[in-house]
């Protein structure tokens, strides 16, 4: 009974999956009735310029998010099992804060910040600048970075902090009894036991980043990520198209949650992030 | 290299905790920088905003009033569909999920255990987006109405209901309830279940006086994850509720997107907040008083 009910819930997990994967290949225009095999779609997705310039804006954005946000969360977790009292309370509590509170606050909360002090500085800039065309801040990159670097540098913090706490000290402690100094230690016995975390780290933060909606609407400005170009596709009716886009969306996706799943289990059966 | 450090003589040692206290404060500043600018600061203008009034063109204007807060009432649809379909979904997948977790915990050969429990996770790290559409994909019209149609029943309607929405709930968030359940059912010492058989207990004693007590923990925790993220949640109504079943998500979006009422808008953001606070506070309690540990983990 158990084992039926099992079958059905991975059928449930995985059916509609398929389904995406299967039309995909449908040589039809129709969504609904299988036509026979074609890999049309795909080759049409290949030459939508519009689709491969969001693509490339995404891929921009998660890898420099990605990229800060394992920096500084790394640096914070390894400076946080140093310190201890209010310091390290009001780290615990703005990085649960940061992954706690929803997106969609995040989002709205993130641009009018970002208009109101935008504004207040083209305002100033307007009036001290030099030339006739004044720097003007708007949406764009750097805001979607900044603001998917919040959610994804707490998610680093969190993880590389597993990691920390299940380390083997006895390493640490006998590096300094044969007198390495301290950066020596650091790079020789501490990175090389925190790397499979820290690596996990960047490849989840990544696909949070490249799959990421809700905050990306409010903070992208004119900028196009590929989540917000599929979600006003989906808008406009199902194709096929979208179909293969997300089949390799969904790949892409696989191969980096595995990538992840690997470094993270590597040497580190006890413990979990 | 780095010679410069290594220096061994007693005076550095208070030389050394002088430079070990720059370097954690260095350590530190990026990610404080950060927490400041993008968290702190943008929750700080949500609360002022809240007690603002909406400029006449849109946007904010500077005032103090409560009226924001007092006319939350107005937006009563998006509260009352989140407060409960919200609490239902999480209800859902905890029956949907249980099970599933239980069967891999205690039932299933260990050879396959590790591989099955994967093939749980991976869907809930894989576009969010394209798993939401594949159920407009199913339910639309020419999905499911069409094949019903086909067999003579017509005219039945799924998309842009609350069973779709809740499809769509459950479908996302399942592999979320599963783990931290399948955690604490892992860890459940098998000889006690062996033990309560010996003294003449049926299974559903068994499972009533040891499993789903030495559970609880699990259970507490995956109910918290969904049930946060749910109360959060814009993409499965917008896509599967197409504008008749919407959270508090989407009338954020309303607000701040088309209608451009940043004040009120803060305002029931502040709200949406609040509600998760005084759930996260119930459930930190909760978690103590049965004594488990968090077994909170999403990879």
């Amino acid at each position: 009974m158990l084992r039926a009910y099992s079958i059905l819930a991975y059928l449930f997990l995985y059916g509609p999956i398929m389904l995406i994967v299967l039309f995909s290949f449908n040589s039809g225009l129709s969504a609904a009735d299988f036509q026979g095999f074609s890999v049309k779609w795909y080759a049409k997705v290949g030459g939508n310029s519009l689709m491969l310039a969001a693509l490339q804006t995404s891929l921009i954005v998660a890898f420099t998010s990605a990229a800060l946000a394992t920096l500084m969360g790394t640096m914070a977790a390894l400076a946080l099992q140093r310190v201890k009292g209010p310091v390290r309370l009001i780290f615990d509590a703005l990085t649960y804060i940061a992954i706690m509170v929803p997106g969609i606050v995040i989002g709205i909360a993130t641009l009018i910040a970002l208009v109101t002090t935008f504004e207040a500085a083209n305002t100033v800039l307007a009036t001290i600048w030099p030339g006739d065309a004044p720097l003007q801040l708007h949406m764009g990159y750097g805001s979607i970075i900044a603001a998917h670097t919040l959610f994804s540098m707490a998610l680093v913090i969190v993880i590389v902090r597993a990691r920390i706490a299940g380390m083997d000290r006895s390493l640490i402690e006998a590096s300094m009894d044969l007198y390495a100094d301290p950066w020596a230690t650091f790079r020789q016995v501490t990175l090389p036991q925190l790397m499979p975390a820290i690596m996990a780290g960047f490849l989840l933060t990544f696909t949070f980043s490249f799959d990421d909606y809700v905050v990306a609407n409010f903070v992208a400005g004119p900028l196009n990520t590929l989540p917000i170009y599929v979600f006003s596709s989906i808008r406009r009716g199902v194709t096929p198209e979208i179909n293969a886009i997300g089949t390799a969306i969904m790949m892409f996706s696989l191969v980096m949650l595995f990538s992840a799943q690997l470094l993270l289990r590597r040497k580190s059966a006890p413990q979990r992030a | 290299m780095s010679a410069g450090t290594a220096t061994i003589a007693v005076p550095a040692v208070t030389e050394r905790k002088q430079s070990g206290r720059w370097l954690t404060a260095l350590l530190l500043a990026p990610s404080a920088i950060w927490f400041f600018v993008l968290l702190i600061l943008p929750l700080a203008v949500v609360l002022i905003y809240s007690v603002g009034v909406r400029a006449p063109a849109g946007g904010y204007q500077a005032a103090f009033t409560f009226d924001n807060y007092l006319n939350l009432p107005a937006r009563w649809t998006a509260f009352k569909n989140t407060l409960t379909l919200a609490p239902l979904g999480t209800l859902i997948c905890l029956l949907a999920g249980y099970p599933l977790a239980y069967f891999l915990a205690v039932k299933s050969s260990a050879r396959w255990r590790l591989i099955l429990l994967i093939l749980v996770i991976v869907p809930f790290w894989t576009s969010f987006l394209i798993r939401t559409y594949a159920w407009i994909f199913i339910l639309g019209g020419r999905g499911i109405p069409a094949i019903l149609d086909a067999m003579g029943i017509a005219d039945v309607r799924f998309i842009n209901t609350p069973f779709a929405v809740m499809c769509g709930i459950v479908y996302a968030y399942l592999p979320l309830m599963v783990f931290p359940i399948y955690v604490s059912l892992e860890k459940l010492d098998k000889r006690l279940l062996e033990a309560s058989e010996d003294l003449g207990a049926g299974p559903f004693a068994t499972f009533r006086q040891i499993t789903l007590p030495l559970s609880a923990p699990g259970i507490i925790t995956g109910c918290m994850l969904v049930f946060i993220l749910l109360m959060g949640e814009y993409l499965i109504p917008q896509m599967l509720g197409g504008g008749k079943v919407f959270f508090i998500g989407n009338a954020l979006v309303d607000l701040f997107l088309q209608s451009l009422n940043w004040p009120y808008g803060s305002a029931v953001a502040m709200g949406l907040v609040v509600i998760m606070l005084v759930t996260v506070t119930l459930y930190l309690r909760a978690t103590a008083a049965t004594g488990g540990r968090r077994d909170a983990s999403l990879i």
